[in-house]
């Protein structure tokens, strides 16, 4: 069970947080704007990658919010977390 | 005849302990092992082995006994299969039997598998079985599962309770050896928060093997009780025994189970039997120590043959000798250590083979010195004897004796490191793999290689024997069949190097293809020798060939103890609603609803489901029913912005509900789909009272936070869940108004004041509620709601009404399923699955198109979305209005169109009303909706059953029973 590190809380174990998916996939402004590739590409296209991810994760058994972290997908380590809408 | 020593050992010699082993009676003593009393007894045949039934004894003296599997039997379901003899703790009254065995274990039919090894080879199982498919389910498989396998599973219910506990230090050490004492006590010195278990009964771990070491000028046992001593009086210690680290998981957290009252006969019954520890550390030191590693020849699994380690430690815990006249093969000094201490204690030793030409040192010359005879460059190469030994053959001699103890060096315990991932490197002086050391991760002592029990406790240390030597693999000169490598799993040399000849080359494939290193074993005794023979088969060094991968757990862990308290009504907790005691008080039949339990129908007197939801229907419909819909999500949405957060999450307009009305809001995932609905009521301008499905809540409220803190964080909105904190009474029927208004106070219920889809805040019965005027039956409906604990209280005032002429009727979920299907009311979940729209549900009315954006808006554009024959929401009604479509069928167009049919839609309601006399259905159905009035059909077994495709909806098609 990794210890994940809540912006807000300090680390906390797994079990306390629910997974979100990939981060920094931002809502296009104007969703009406974009054609329908743009918009799947959005909705579906995920980086998957081996190795460094930036990946959402919401404390939601602890102060609820969503932030963001970096994790290894190959060590499991997680680099850092920061807090949602900054960058690392 | 007594194989114990008239004194020594770790046992309390005063304390007779009364035992029986496949229903024969024995005695021991308190400290014994059952295998330790079993041998005291002259009994070395304690299993079958896996495959070959081929008697087997106890190999080694720990948790890495391959062997001596058994099944104790503590009465009233307490059934333990597949046990150690060599870790089952001797207590009065003990009952266990051998397994694998039939009849007995000296008379076992299934032997006939010995005679019929050369055709049981690795593997055997996928090329002798494979043809016909049909007989693998009927004759291929019960047969192998019946004659091979370890113990029985019990069938019984686990009457025992198992615990869990979490913990957290700064220093958790795995294994209290040597190693881990010193480590323990080193860390306890700095004040840290110190963890220290092991699996053993006591602390010591080989130091107990030691009696004969000098450590610091005091013997073994000494350091040993005041190092135990030193622990124990310390604060910032946790000493656990019993207890097996068994598995590592991320960021240090390591799995313990300790086993708490197993070896005691009559356990105080508050004590669970098992506690899962869950510890969290800073820093892990593994201290796990080394297994002894069997030497591989021919017939070298037959009872009395055993590590020379093994020999040892049961002779200095136990007092207990293995047999009269012993050979000891060995490539290394340890077993020398083994020889001298039987010798010594009156152990006739035959001979020493070493495989090594020419070995020197203290110990070959104290075996030389007490006459024993050693010959150098020996390689024992067989043995013989059907249930115990008799003979050794060395070299051409074949030498009497009832034991073989033999010793191929030592392989360091990996299990946690490896689990961890943690790196290791090949050691070629001792054919060993050493783990290395990483962030918060430290191996001492022998696992991580370091045998010299002076360095190891940073003491000068005499009379102990470091191990200084090792062999790998087949012994030189020796076949290849019948030499065991892995004793459980009864893989043999020939097997490994068969699996390599037939291409296998990933030790990992010859692992799972073989089965070697599988089981309890999990290669701690068999691992080493095993890659040494694959490696030696494909011309590659071990390192090439590397390590398979340990996972956990490191030895068997009982299901109860990874299920802790988490089983029977714990499994998985109901959540009850606040009426549900009302309603078990009044026969109602509970369904499971997400984690709910509901009350799904209320049968009086012998009525079937069928009749008591036909009856709580008619009443709703004809006069008023009364139900708990308090499982309903409900979230208060609050702030400047509400209304505008609602505009962007919902499909529909929110701006301008005026406060005091109601909307039923679609909510979209942002791929468009339906993802959940309800009513909503506005409470004031900058407050609403949302209601999402039942199942749903969590997801909606989780949803809505995602955007509100991650897409929308300039909204100020706040959101809160109040699914538990109201009580929720829907009364609905023609004289629901009648019902409530004597107990409404400060509501105006006339329908010009309080019209349908509208919201007041008053009081019902004294209690504040907020009163929606709604409806999910098409009757005239409110629903109440109250604080939580005021539903109880306010539902039996309106069970106590009689107005106009009668009380309500009670009804359940299942008629509330019909009453909404009559009107064609969707249940997201039921007629949605993900994948359909709201267009497909006929429900495009509820878009507000002028809004510039919302969830799931600009997928509605896509071109998929909008394809014409996307499956829609239609009605079906059954060409014969008795027949009962069932939910989930399948429907085509032509019935006698060949396998496999075209299916071109589903049935996801189907219920027989009362109110229409007939069935009633619907379906998502391929461009459903320019079906309409056609025939198509639904394959069942045995008939084709015809539908009609009408509107969905069946009753009251202008709602004019709204106002009642």
């Amino acid at each position: 069970m990794l210890i994940i590190p809540c912006p807000h809380c300090g680390p906390r174990p797994e079990n306390e947080f629910r997974y979100s998916g990939e981060a920094h996939i931002a809502r296009p402004a104007d969703p009406e704007a974009t054609s329908d590739a743009e918009w799947a590409d959005f909705l579906y296209m995920r980086s998957n990658p081996k190795g460094r991810h930036a990946e959402r994760w919401r404390h939601i058994h602890g102060c609820g919010r969503f932030f963001n972290c970096i994790r290894d997908t190959v060590s499991d380590r997680i680099e850092r977390s920061y807090p949602a809408g900054t960058r690392p | 005849m007594s194989f114990r020593t008239p004194t020594g050992g770790r046992i309390d010699r005063n304390r007779v302990l009364n035992f029986t082993f496949d229903g024969r009676a024995y005695t021991g003593h308190h400290g014994d092992t059952l295998a330790s009393a079993l041998l005291a007894k002259g009994v070395h045949l304690m299993g079958r082995s896996f495959k070959y039934h081929r008697p087997r004894g106890v190999l080694a003296a720990g948790i890495e006994e391959p062997n001596a599997l058994v099944h104790v039997d503590r009465g009233g379901g307490r059934d333990a299969p597949n046990l150690r003899a060599t870790q089952v703790e001797l207590y009065e009254g003990l009952v266990a039997r051998s397994q694998n065995r039939s009849p007995s274990l000296a008379f076992d039919l299934g032997a006939v598998a010995g005679l019929l090894s050369r055709f049981l080879p690795a593997g055997f199982y996928y090329k002798t079985f494979m043809w016909p498919a049909s007989f693998w389910k009927r004759l291929y498989e019960p047969a192998i599962r019946a004659a091979a396998g370890l113990g029985r599973a019990p069938t019984a219910a686990d009457p025992d309770r198992y615990l869990h506990r979490y913990a957290h230090c700064d220093v958790l050490i795995v294994g209290a050896g040597p190693a881990g004492l010193t480590a323990a006590r080193a860390a306890a010195a700095t004040g840290q928060r110190v963890m220290i278990c092991d699996e053993q009964p006591e602390l010591g771990g080989s130091l107990r093997d030691e009696p004969g070491a000098v450590i610091g000028g005091r013997a073994s046992a000494a350091w040993l009780a005041a190092a135990t001593t030193d622990l124990a009086s310390r604060g910032n210690v946790t000493v656990l025994t019993r207890a097996t680290a068994f598995g590592w998981y991320p960021d240090n957290l390591i799995g313990i189970a300790e086993r708490v009252t197993d070896h005691i006969a009559m356990p105080d019954p508050n004590l669970p039997r098992e506690r899962l520890w869950q510890v969290r550390a800073s820093e892990v030191i593994i201290a796990t120590g080394a297994h002894e590693r069997p030497l591989v020849f021919p017939d070298n699994d037959r009872p009395g043959i055993m590590l020379a380690g093994a020999a040892r430690a049961f002779l200095h815990r136990h007092g207990v000798l293995p047999g009269r006249r012993a050979v000891v093969a060995t490539a290394c000094d340890s077993a020398y250590a083994a020889a001298l201490d039987l010798h010594a204690a009156g152990v006739t030793i035959a001979a020493i083979a070493d495989l090594r030409a020419n070995p020197t040192g203290a110990a070959i010359e104290a075996a030389r010195a007490a006459g024993i005879p050693v010959r150098t460059g020996c390689a024992i190469t067989g043995s013989t004897g059907r249930l115990r030994v008799t003979g050794a053959l060395l070299g051409s001699d074949w030498v009497a004796c009832d034991t073989i103890l033999m010793s191929a060096g030592w392989t360091p315990s990996l299990h946690l490191q490896s689990q961890s991932r943690g790196k290791l490197r090949f050691d070629a002086a001792t054919a060993s793999f050493l783990p290395m050391a990483q962030p918060g991760q430290r191996s001492v002592g022998a696992c991580a290689g370091e045998f010299d029990l002076a360095a190891i406790l940073g003491v000068p240390v005499s009379g102990a024997i470091s191990p200084n030597g090792s062999h790998t693999g087949l012994v030189p000169g020796a076949s290849a069949k019948r030499a065991f490598v892995d004793f459980q799993n009864d893989v043999t040399a020939r097997d490994l190097a068969l699996a390599t000849q037939e291409g296998f080359r990933s030790i990992e494939h010859v692992k799972r293809y073989t089965t070697t290193g599988m089981a309890t074993d999990q290669g701690k005794t068999s691992n080493i020798n095993a890659l040494a023979i694959v490696a030696g088969q494909l011309g590659n060094t071990i390192p090439e060939v590397g390590l398979t991968t340990f996972r956990p757990p490191y030895s068997p862990v009982t299901f109860g103890t990874i299920a802790g308290a988490s089983r029977g009504d714990l499994f998985d907790p109901e959540r009850r609603a606040p009426m549900h005691d009302w309603a078990a008080a009044h026969g109602a039949v509970f369904e499971d609803v997400g984690t709910w339990k509901r009350a799904w129908y209320f049968p009086r007197g012998r009525e079937t489901m069928h009749d008591a939801v036909a009856r709580e229907c008619r009443a709703v419909r004809n006069a008023v029913g009364i139900f708990d819909a308090s499982t309903l999500g409900k979230i208060e949405v609050v702030g400047p912005d509400a209304a505008e957060f609602l505009n962007r999450l919902y499909t529909n307009s929110w701006k301008k509900l005026g406060v005091g009305r109601c909307r039923y809001g679609l909510m979209l995932s942002e791929a468009g789909f339906v993802w959940d609905d309800g009513v909503v009521g506005r409470i004031a301008e900058d407050r609403f009272h949302v209601t999402t499905t039942t199942g749903g809540a969590a997801r909606v409220l989780n949803h809505m936070e995602d955007y509100l803190q991650t897409e929308f964080p300039e909204l100020l909105v706040w959101l809160t869940s109040t699914t538990e904190q109201w009580a929720v009474i829907a009364v609905q029927g023609p004289d629901a108004r009648a019902l409530i208004a004597p107990l409404v106070a400060g509501i105006d219920l006339s329908p010009e004041a309080f019209p349908h889809m509208s919201i007041r805040e008053g009081t019902i019965c004294g209690v504040p509620t907020r009163l929606f005027r709604v409806s999910f039956t098409g009757e005239l409906g409110f629903e109440i709601n109250v604080p939580a604990e005021y539903g109880p209280a306010v539902w039996e005032a309106l069970m106590a009404q009689e107005a106009p002429t009668r009380s309500p009727t009670p009804y359940g979920t299942e008629a509330m399923h019909v009453l909404r299907a009559e009107k064609g009311f969707v249940i997201v979940g039921q007629e949605t699955d993900g994948t359909v729209t709201p267009d497909d549900l006929g429900l495009s009315g509820m878009i507000a198109r002028s809004k510039p954006d919302f969830v799931g808006k600009r997928s509605l554009r896509r071109p998929d979305m909008v394809v014409a024959n996307r499956k829609q929401l239609v009605g079906l009604l059954t060409e014969k209005p008795d027949d009962l479509l069932e939910e989930g069928a399948q429907i085509v167009e032509d019935p006698r169109q060949p396998i496999p049919m075209r299916m071109i839609g589903h049935v996801t309601s189907s219920y027989p009303s009362a109110t229409l006399g007939r069935s009633i259905a619907m379906a998502l159905v391929e461009g459903g909706r320019a079906r309409m009035g056609s025939t198509l059909y639904v394959p069942m077994p045995g008939q084709d059953i015809t539908v009609r495709v009408v509107e969905p909806i069946f009753y009251d098609r202008t709602g004019a029973r709204l106002d009642g």
